[in-house]
Parts: C-alpha cells; sequence; structure tokens
C-alpha cells in the first residue's frame, strides 16, 4: 500500500481517531488499513447505524467513516442523529451507490463528504485531509502517493 | 433482455475485479441460460425490485474467491475461513451491483437494491421468458467470476413513478 504523509490533529499533534461504520467486516478491515497508513488510529467499529451512535458517544472520534446500506438503521439516519446531537461531528459517507439522491440526501443531512467503494486511498486521503482542515495538519514533504 | 440494463453491470464487475484483483479481467463467455442456474463456487444474490426487476448472481471460483478475500483483508485468506471467503463475495457483489445501481439511477431508472445474501443452493431457478437470464463468464489472473443476470424493465412501474412525480 502506498505510502502518505500522516494527518494529525492540529490542536495537539495527536493521531486523528476513526469510527468506522459497515455491515460488512472486510470494508472494515479495508478501511482500518487505509487510515492506518495515513497515520490515523481506528478507535471503533460498528456494523449499524444504531451502534454506530452509540460507539460515537462512547468515543466521540475525529472521524466517521459511514457506509449507508445497512441492516437495522441506514448509514445517513444514522449521521442525521449524530449530527443533531453533536454539530461538530465530522462525518464521510463511504458506499458503492453514489448516486445523485443519496450524495445529496447525505449532505442535507449533515454528512461532510462522500467517498464511492471500491475506494482509492488517494481519493479517501483527500478526502480526510478536506474534513480535517479546520483541525488537521498533514506533515510536510510527503503528499498523496510519495 | 435490454442490454442498456445490462451493460452498467458488466462495466463495473469489470472495473470492480481489476481493482479488487489488482489485474486486468476479460470476458470470457456472453450466453442466454435457459435452465435453471448451477452453482459453481461461492455465489452471492442480489434481487432489485421497481422500475428494473429481478436477481443477480455472482459467482466465483474458489481460487479467486480466496485471492480476493486475501487482498481485501490483507492477510492470506486460507479455504479454511470459509466464512472470511464468503464475505468477501458478498462484498465483491455489494460493490459491484452499486456501482452499477448509481449508474442506472443517474439514467432515471428507479429502483430498490437488497444487500447481497449467499447463494448456497447447487441449483437456482429457472429463468422465465420475461426474464430471460444473460450469464458473463470474466477470466481473471485467479479463476472464474460468472455473473448470471435476469432481470426485466417494469414500464407500468416507471410511468407510475413518472406520474407521481409530475
Amino acid at each position: 500500500m502506498e505510502k502518505f504523509a500522516p494527518v494529525k490533529r492540529s490542536e495537539d499533534g495527536q493521531p486523528v481517531r476513526y469510527l468506522i461504520v459497515d455491515d460488512s467486516v472486510f470494508a472494515r478491515k479495508n478501511l482500518a488499513r487505509m487510515v492506518e497508513t495515513f497515520g490515523g488510529q481506528v478507535v471503533g467499529e460498528a456494523g449499524d447505524g444504531i451502534s454506530a451512535i452509540s460507539e460515537y458517544e462512547r468515543l466521540t472520534p475525529d472521524i466517521v467513516l459511514m457506509d449507508i446500506t445497512m441492516p437495522q438503521m441506514e448509514g445517513i439516519e444514522a449521521a442525521e442523529k449524530i449530527v443533531r446531537d453533536h454539530p461538530s461531528a465530522r462525518i464521510v459517507m463511504v458506499s458503492s451507490v453514489g448516486y445523485q439522491e443519496n450524495i445529496v440526501a447525505a449532505l442535507q443531512r449533515g454528512a461532510r463528504h462522500f467517498v464511492q467503494k471500491p475506494v482509492k486511498p488517494e481519493v479517501l486521503y483527500e478526502v480526510i485531509k478536506y474534513v480535517m482542515r479546520d483541525d488537521g495538519t498533514a506533515a510536510h514533504g510527503a503528499g498523496a502517493g510519495a | 433482455m435490454r442490454m442498456d440494463l445490462i451493460q452498467p453491470f458488466i462495466n463495473s464487475a469489470d472495473a470492480v475485479l481489476a481493482q479488487g484483483l489488482g489485474s486486468p479481467v476479460s470476458i470470457e463467455n456472453l450466453s442466454m441460460e435457459e435452465e435453471a442456474y448451477r452453482r459453481k463456487g461461492i455465489a452471492a444474490e442480489v434481487y432489485l425490485t421497481g422500475e428494473i426487476e429481478g436477481r443477480i448472481i455472482f459467482d466465483v471460483d474458489l481460487g479467486a474467491a480466496l485471492e480476493l478475500a486475501s487482498r481485501l483483508a490483507g492477510v492470506e485468506v486460507s479455504e479454511t475461513d470459509e466464512e472470511l471467503v464468503r464475505e468477501a463475495v458478498c462484498e465483491l457483489a455489494n460493490q459491484i451491483i452499486g456501482n452499477a445501481v448509481t449508474t442506472l439511477n443517474d439514467q432515471g431508472f428507479h429502483f430498490h437494491v437488497r444487500p447481497p445474501t449467499l447463494h448456497t443452493s447447487e441449483k437456482g431457478s429457472k429463468s422465465s421468458e420475461d426474464t430471460e437470464a444473460l450469464v458473463m463468464c470474466f477470466n481473471t489472473s485467479s479463476g472464474n467470476v460468472f455473473m448470471n443476470v435476469a432481470l426485466r424493465y417494469h414500464r407500468r412501474q416507471a410511468a407510475e413513478t413518472a406520474a407521481a412525480a409530475g
């Protein structure tokens, strides 16, 4: 896997903390490996929207990577509930279903960005940097794929 | 069967398989199937409802399934990790269908997709006159991936959707 300059929290220089939400264990593993190459730390995982909400409350991660189609509660509804209680929550939707209506619905309900599966590491890296722009910093001297 | 409904699935399978396996794939065979589907490897099935209705089966040779699972997991996956291999095939189906659905939805087709489920029986249902099955074989460096598509376009459902919209 490619090397990326680590993205750190600007406030304390600590690794960005991630909550990964997807009903597929493979998708979670794959995303976890990617964010670790960005210097991030996976603090929790969830397999559905309801668990995502409780894990967010418990862990208050810096970023949530959230699938859309999941059992019990879908990702867009879970994102809306999290953002309602935590307006500063940074939620990035990660789904194979990326048609216009879906993306608009996710952004209207509080998601910060959308990444389509299969996820390309360099795309996710740029999105993470963008979403963390008000609170994150990437080490100088190496960009995506460097 | 309308090829404009099928083409997004072919394009999506081609792109997702190539990325998932890290090597190019080619379509080796394309045929209409009249007999009931016979499973060849590890298979996942996805149902669509709405303006486009039917089902798609992804059937992956064990070798290709192991390679996909290993690449997705980032560790060597063996035949004994049955659950992981099945999960990998379902995730593959999810990604292929999701990408095709995105294209079709942006073209104006409206339908729902149910999450993939494992297709465990040796034989599937026979395709009917209005839902013929098109079978594609994708040749990969690790084995074959079969995609069996049986879809039909619901003209009435589409008219109702259009009337409700406007």
